[in-house]
């Protein structure tokens, strides 16, 4: 029976479907298939041991730590408040479309400001929200409840196409190592290369429909003017 | 491109130095464990400690250690948060007008020793043959000699210690998912899976036809990972079991398809309330009303994105 084999692929997706913890479902997916693959406890552990050093570089992140937190004390935050408070006279969906570009431009060095908690909600939204307001409009709550959709999709949609370029994210290298356990040998900077296109079409896309869809939401809303 | 890479290290240097990044790392995560360890206000010290310390060893000390000792610690590493026994400590989070005040003395500036590390591992990646580890190392001490030079009196070595062991602690063990994941992925290989996910896929889709293969490799990374949650889980499970045998066994660009595999996931991440973390728990932290809210605004970008490149994908293969 071949099929014995996937007992460990069933566990991960029902396992990661059903929200159990991650790193228990991983561990049961490594002695499940050691065991039915027929590596033996021996074998498993080797395979483990190999494996896990083989993909150290995952682990590169920590390096860079030395520096995010001491960053956040030297007000790096701070700085791209500033820096994204340049964008004046403009929508609300023009606000949530400059801090895509800002967030992808950065998200390419490997550089956040905090994410949703620690951005979007403190910096973002009140600035979308007075250019609402400048436009002679009282913000009414639907178009809150959809500036702040439009704000976190805008954040997740930059940050995914955009870290993928950062050579020596955990992305790129889980890709190489996958694809070396297959034979192949890639250079992480020729997969970053790869994803140049796809991130710039991304942030047009993102910007474009943001924009659009406020000014669609703003005629909703509002009425004409 | 190799003959712009004119910073070239012998191979022995160039494992040496990588061998100091795994140590740097390792000694960290040990610091985490240790700094935890004496910690009165952890709830959990013994397991916090256990898992940063365990960690620490293999990741900075396993290019010397036997692959079954490295595999032993990989599992008594695992056991603490299974258990729920890693814990946050005491934690100093600088305060609002603490970064204030900071930012009024460095200013904008601050922005040179954030993309540091971004641009150091793109000069060598063009310029020299070390590895990328390398590289971004190098980054992030010439960009700690920058916030030293910037700001002297709140810059002191010790900081940039005890600051990486606040990340760490706030992200807890659930950092270690991407490089768990990437063992599961060579274990799955070592132990034939792929072979059989390969052998399944072929009753369903015809073999030989990379356009075909291309379309299902993308779509069918998008839908495990919204299915999972996880583009970073399914990358390893799909790649083995459809993108090497249907797609990249035919010739077709590793680098390309490979890569882009991993981006249709995201798209796939976009359009599930599995991604907890990136669309259900904003629309907490925004106090939105509709629990699909951040999704709904993501679905268009995500079709158009998975479209655009399975095009790109079936051009550039």
């Amino acid at each position: 029976m071949e099929l014995i084999k996937l007992l460990g692929v069933v566990i991960v997706i029902v396992g990661f479907a059903l929200k159990l913890d991650s790193i228990l479902i991983i561990f049961l997916a490594l002695i499940t298939t050691g065991i039915v693959g027929g590596l033996g406890v021996g074998g498993l552990l080797e395979t483990i041991g190999v494996n896990f050093v083989a993909n150290r570089s995952m682990a590169i992140f920590i390096m860079i730590l030395l520096i995010t937190g001491v960053l956040e004390r030297n007000g790096l935050r701070e700085a791209a408040t500033d820096l994204i408070k340049k964008v004046k006279g403009a929508t609300a969906g023009k606000v949530v479309a400059a801090y895509g570009i800002m967030r992808g431009a950065f998200g390419a060095f490997n550089v956040g400001f905090g994410g949703v908690a620690g951005f979007v909600r403190p910096v973002v939204l009140p600035m979308a929200e007075a250019a609402v307001k400048n436009q002679g409009h009282e913000a009414k709550e639907e178009h809150v409840e959809d500036i702040k959709g439009m704000a976190s999709a805008m954040e997740n949609i930059t940050w995914f196409f955009w870290q993928v370029l950062f050579v020596g994210g955990s992305g790129g290298i889980l890709v190489q190592s996958t694809l070396a356990s297959l034979g192949y040998e890639v250079e992480l900077i020729e997969l970053a290369a790869a994803e140049i296109p796809v991130a710039i079409f991304a942030l047009i896309v993102g910007c474009s429909v943001t924009i659009m869809t406020d000014k669609k939401l703003t005629k909703k809303y509002y009425g004409d003017k | 491109m190799a003959n712009l890479k004119f910073i070239q290290v012998n191979e022995v240097l160039g494992a040496n130095l990588l061998n100091m990044v795994w140590v740097i790392i390792g000694l960290i995560a040990i610091y985490a464990g240790v700094k935890n360890l004496l910690d009165n206000e952890n709830p959990s010290r013994y397991g916090t400690a256990l898992f940063w310390c365990s960690f620490g060893v293999v990741c900075g000390f396993g290019t010397w250690l036997p692959a079954k000792l490295s595999g032993v610690l990989v599992i008594i590493m695992c056991l603490p948060p299974i258990f729920k026994k890693v814990k946050v400590g005491k934690v100093d989070t600088p305060s609002k007008e603490h970064t204030i005040e900071q930012y009024q003395k460095v200013g904008m500036k601050i922005f040179f020793p954030a993309v540091c590390v971004g641009i150091f591992s793109l000069l060598f990646a063009f310029f020299s043959n070390l590895s990328s580890m390398v590289a971004v190392t190098l980054g992030v001490i010439v960009a700690m000699i920058i916030l030293m030079a910037y700001n002297p009196g709140e810059n002191k070595p010790a900081v940039f210690l005890k600051e990486s062991e606040r990340f760490l602690s706030i992200m807890g063990p659930l950092c270690m998912l991407p490089q768990l994941l990437g063992c599961l992925g060579g274990v799955f290989t070592a132990a034939g899976v792929g072979d059989v996910v390969a052998s399944i896929v072929e009753k369903i889709v015809p073999k030989g036809n990379v356009n075909v293969g291309i379309i299902v490799f993308a779509i069918g990374m998008a839908i495990f990972t919204m299915i999972m949650g996880n583009a970073f889980a399914a990358i390893t499970v799909i790649t083995v079991g459809i993108g090497g045998p249907f797609v990249l066994a035919y010739g077709a660009d590793p680098v390309t398809i490979g890569m882009l595999a991993l981006t249709c996931g995201y798209c796939g991440t976009l359009c599930t309330p599995m991604a907890a973390n990136f669309n259900i728990v904003p629309v907490a932290i925004l106090n939105m009303k509709d629990r699909w809210g951040v999704i709904k605004k993501q679905v268009l970008v995500a079709v158009i994105m998975l479209v655009f490149q399975i095009c790109y994908m079936i051009i550039f293969k």
